[in-house]
């Protein structure tokens, strides 16, 4: 299956695929604990309707992909913040607006083109040169704005109120938390596909939550298992020549169930 | 005559309606540890969100002197531990990582003391002034008593480890003042007695003013050295001998305390 790896294209996409899920699984576990595990969903089919907006009107889809999902996002932590309306709920009702406005720019383009099938898809080994250049670089900025707030990031998420005390700047950070979900978001539709990308969110995350004690070797293992997920699922696809958002997301299921069943394991020993 | 760490003019404070607090006006010099008596109800809660800034009010709150934006600038040196924090018993980070959680760069914490000593304030002993920030937690967590649980998820140990971690990450900036909102509440009496002779060190040794509510009159006698008996208004304030000598301030405070219980127990509102 190796003989796959001397393919540009193939190469083209693991580079891509690895600084994606690493940044995705960083995310995941402050979305996670946030309760806001389908947020990437939510973004990703605010993004939808951005997409069918931009075929519709003839803009660049990936632009007008971008803008509809980080003001979606942004739209959401304000509802969040000023209604009484709880956190899943305002998720479903971003979702469920992104969806409604791409099926109706869709049927006015005359249906599901091809276009808008990759996007809903994705297909990471059609990556350009160009592509993984630029993810490259977007994923190396969200990482490391993310790594540099952290700490910060792990207070609001653990207690926004003692947080606030502490003198953070909680409406400010969770403004450029969103908005690095929904930059990170848009480059997974690359990868998975608008449908999938919780593949890449939440599993490793959960994952990572499972079997790690500290915050550090949590992430750790979530990217760990993010990228395996995403490295094993491009070589199974390229090899069989399958859909790799598919295989993807089905590797990172069987780590989280192996990780779930080994947690049950070693419990029962200890017990 | 040195600034008072914290002084309160005139506050009226609450949600809607009746206020749960009405024109209380109260100073604490340094050095003090004021215990603060109520009945339930009474606005203690309501009182110490208003100094923190999680509370609208209307009247006069200076710390060190300093009011409005620049009251807010010092919260870093101001530790807060309410009845219970709420979190998440799953989230991924062990007690030395929420411990770690707010520790500020020496940059902006030399900013803060510069406020404090401008205004004529004097800062705690720094015992938490170590190169690392693994040092600081360390001494944070012994101080204590919690270094033994440091590589502990925080969801896996007891109320009481779990509220005492929580004062250990009010200690990593060398706070000047720590707000305590009936910590001990939830606790056995083993802790209890713990938690006390943490405050007395944390007084004695390290020169922070303790601003503490409870419902405890005996542990006020042995630990305070001044006392505010409120029930909305304040009655009474002034030294903790004064106050146990004046049969009528410790009769009120009993009278109201049975009224608020008997309320509580037909079913009355619990603020």
């Amino acid at each position: 299956m190796l003989d796959i790896l001397e393919h540009l294209f193939v190469q083209k996409a693991l580079v891509a695929g690895v600084a994606i899920s690493a940044v995705c699984a960083f995310l995941g576990v402050f979305l996670v604990m946030r309760r806001y595990s389908l947020f990437g969903d939510a973004v990703s089919h605010v993004a939808f309707g951005g997409v069918a907006v931009g075929l519709l009107t003839g803009a660049w889809p990936i632009w007008t992909a971008f803008v509809a999902a980080v003001l979606g996002g942004i739209g959401l932590e304000r509802l969040r913040r000023v209604s009484s309306i709880p956190g899943d709920a305002a998720v479903a009702i971003l979702l469920v607006a992104g969806l409604g406005v791409g099926v109706l720019a869709a049927s006015a383009t005359g249906g599901f083109g091809v276009d808008l099938y990759s996007f809903l898809f994705g297909n990471i080994l059609l990556t350009s040169t160009v592509d993984v250049g630029v993810i490259a670089i977007v994923s190396a900025g969200v990482g490391a704005t993310l790594f540099a707030a952290r700490r910060q990031l792990l207070y609001v998420t653990f207690n926004e109120e003692q947080a606030r005390v502490a003198g953070i700047a909680v409406e400010r950070l969770g403004y450029l938390f969103i908005v690095l979900t929904s930059v990170t978001v848009i480059m997974s539709i690359r990868l998975v596909g608008i449908l999938l990308v919780s593949a890449l969110i939440v599993l490793p995350s959960i994952t990572g939550i499972m079997t790690g004690a500290s915050f550090a070797r949590t992430v750790l293992i979530a990217v760990i298992s993010g990228v395996s997920s995403v490295v094993a699922g491009i070589l199974v696809s390229a090899h069989y020549d399958l859909a790799p958002s598919g295989a993807i997301a089905l590797v990172g299921v069987a780590i989280l169930v192996g990780a779930i069943v080994a947690r049950a394991v070693s419990g029962r020993r200890t017990a | 005559m040195p600034v008072n760490a914290l002084e309160i003019r005139d506050l009226t404070a609450g949600y809607g309606g009746a206020p749960a607090v009405e024109s209380i006006s109260f100073a604490v010099a340094q050095g003090d540890i004021l215990g603060i008596v109520g009945p339930n109800g009474a606005g203690k809660t309501t009182l110490f969100r208003a100094i923190l800034g999680l509370g609208s009010y209307k009247g006069a709150i200076s710390i060190c002197g300093r009011q409005g934006n620049a009251r807010l600038a010092l919260f870093p040196l101001v530790g807060y531990v309410p009845q219970r924090i709420s979190f998440e018993r799953s989230f991924p980070a062990t007690v030395r990582d929420i411990v770690g959680m707010g520790i500020l760069p020496e940059r902006k914490l030399a900013r803060c003391e510069s406020l404090v000593e401008d205004a004529g304030g004097k800062l705690a002993h720094k015992y938490c002034r170590m190169n690392s920030r693994h040092d600081k937690i360390s001494t944070a967590l012994d101080v204590v008593g919690m270094a033994h649980l440091a590589g502990k998820r925080i969801g896996e140990v007891s109320g009481g480890e779990a509220q005492r971690a929580f004062i250990a990450k009010s200690l990593v900036n060398d706070p000047l003042l720590l707000i305590l909102d009936e910590p001990a509440t939830s606790v056995d009496v083993a802790t209890q007695e713990k938690f006390y002779e943490v405050m007395k060190r944390l007084n004695s040794e390290f020169g922070i003013t303790i601003v503490w509510s409870s419902h405890d009159l005996d542990a006020i006698s042995r630990v305070a050295t001044r006392v505010a008996c409120m029930d909305r208004k304040m009655f009474f304030h002034g030294d903790k001998d004064a106050f146990f000598a004046d049969e009528d301030a410790v009769r009120a405070y009993k009278e109201s305390a049975m009224q608020s219980h008997m309320h509580d127990h037909r079913g009355g509102s619990n603020c």
